[in-house]
């Protein structure tokens, strides 16, 4: 494997983070974190759809008018998306109920479109199918990671499997409800994303503004 | 480029965009077409897990045998008679209450399970004696718990008022509170509680804290849990409901009179 090919898969997964760095995604990551079964279920979910599209899209990329690329690109999207569905009805139909209607919803997942857009639109199928994978990957490592703590937190346990005893069960540790809420995933992927940004500052964005120091002005 | 300009040609572009729209079709079909046995197991599979809740909790008690012997009618709940229309085998209620064809939307200040839409028509589950009686009814109910969907079955016995097991299979409450509606201690509670008092009345229901011993309310109330106020209210307005005249209330009266 060149190195341009290894780049492709490697560079989503904390460098070109989708969801730290661009902050794609966040939706379907709040909604499906509560327990670590369905952070990673879908996660590959998303991350089949990724590469998949970004195949297909890389293959007809050259016979693609102009005018019409968005929306051919979301019927192939929206394909996969139909297909991954009833692979999970069919076979991880448990899951699936849970997941309820965000599996269908990747269709609108901005990593989806942005990578077909942004990516496989100008480069070859192999290049193309590996940066889908790799961002998949980038987003499922997110996803893990908040699924994982909610988890812990929210309910004492990983997978289902208990690690901390509840004082409901008789053990010591009390449940953080807000982990079982939406917002605690917007804390924990800030939480993460400061924490990125102090390893690697040249993620932080440029400010568009400076804010006017009036302290320093007056004194002047 | 040569590329360009084959792919700003209408005609072309328009054959391109075809083709990957009938290759699209194409997989889409043949994975529903391939895949539907498979999710249509599972959803068999689901809804008999679902009714195998509250046979367990039948077990062992006097309505064992008759739990045992369950045929499934669709009911129509406005006019109590059971349905000439509809299939019990391939009627989905959940399904129905989504659709505005196949629900009703309950008037805001009636709907006390807070669940906004009724299906018309709804499946029960009876068992009958040697004699052609009635001798066990099972009726699906759902309400708003605190934080969840609430979804249960409620057995009774023929008199429709002793209450034989009350069991929910689907909820979203928090763990260790209001998720304590399926821990067996509560589920005990339930046997032998009156729906109705002598008066034909509605009465059963979840107190707001304990009932006490050997009083009136103990016939037909449970302790409410701890804690979870919401939820046991949640529980105590969804029977109401269900049990009311907007429920299965007309069925009911229908299965009293020996129509049933």
């Amino acid at each position: 494997m060149t190195n341009r090919y290894w780049s492709a898969l490697t560079t989503p997964l904390i460098g070109e983070n989708p969801i730290t760095l661009q902050i794609l995604g966040i939706c379907s990551a709040l909604a499906v974190t509560t327990a670590l079964d369905t952070a990673l279920v879908m996660s590959g979910a998303v991350t089949c759809v990724l590469a998949l599209s970004g195949a297909s899209v890389s293959m007809v990329r050259r016979y693609l008018p102009r005018s019409v690329r968005i929306i051919v690109q979301i019927t192939i999207i929206a394909s996969l998306v139909i297909i991954v569905d009833q692979v999970l009805k069919a076979f991880a139909f448990e899951i699936s109920r849970r997941l309820s209607v965000f599996v269908g919803l990747i269709v609108t997942n901005c990593i989806v479109l942005g990578r077909a857009e942004g990516f496989a639109m100008r480069h070859g199928v192999l290049a193309s199918t590996l940066d889908g994978i790799g961002n998949g990957l980038g987003y499922s490592f997110i996803l893990l990671l908040v699924g994982a703590v909610r988890e812990l937190f929210g309910h004492g346990s990983l997978l289902g499997v208990q690690i901390f005893w509840t004082t409901a069960q008789g053990g010591a540790f009390d449940p953080l409800q807000l982990m079982l809420l939406p917002p605690s995933a917007f804390f924990i992927i800030g939480g993460i994303i400061w924490f990125i940004r102090a390893k690697r500052p040249e993620q932080v964005d440029r400010s568009e503004f400076k804010i006017r120091d009036e302290l320093q002005e007056e004194r002047r | 480029m040569a590329e360009s300009t084959i792919r700003e040609r209408p005609v072309q572009a328009l054959m391109m965009v075809l083709g990957v729209a009938m290759v699209c079709a194409l997989l889409v079909s043949v994975s529903a077409v391939k895949l539907r046995p498979h999710y249509l197991a599972n959803l068999e599979a689901y809804r008999k897990a679902q009714l195998e809740s509250i046979l367990s909790a039948l077990s062992g008690t006097r309505y064992a045998a008759a739990a045992g012997n369950l045929e499934s009618r669709v009911v129509e709940l406005d006019s109590g008679r059971y349905s000439e229309r509809l299939d019990a085998a391939t009627f989905d209620a959940r399904k129905a209450a989504a659709n505005p064809d196949e629900s009703m939307l309950i008037p805001p200040h009636r709907d006390i399970a807070g669940i906004k839409r009724r299906e018309k028509n709804a499946t029960v589950f009876l068992a009958r004696d040697a004699n052609g009686d009635v001798e066990l009814i099972i009726l699906p109910v759902r309400g708003s718990g605190y934080q969840s969907p609430l979804y249960g079955y409620l057995a009774l016995a023929g008199d429709t008022s002793t209450v034989a097991a009350l069991k929910f299979y689907e909820q979203g409450d928090t763990p260790g509170m209001g998720a304590r509606i399926q821990s067996p201690s509560w589920e005990a509670l339930w046997p032998g509680k009156q729906v109705y008092d002598d008066g034909g009345a509605l009465k059963i229901g979840v107190a707001r804290g304990k009932v006490t011993p050997g009083s009136m309310e103990a016939s037909y109330m449970v302790d409410g849990i701890s804690g979870a106020t919401r939820t046991s209210q949640g529980v105590h307005r969804l029977l109401r409901f269900w049990l009311g005249e907007f429920g299965f209330g007309p069925y009911l009266e229908r299965v009293r009179r020996g129509e049933g």
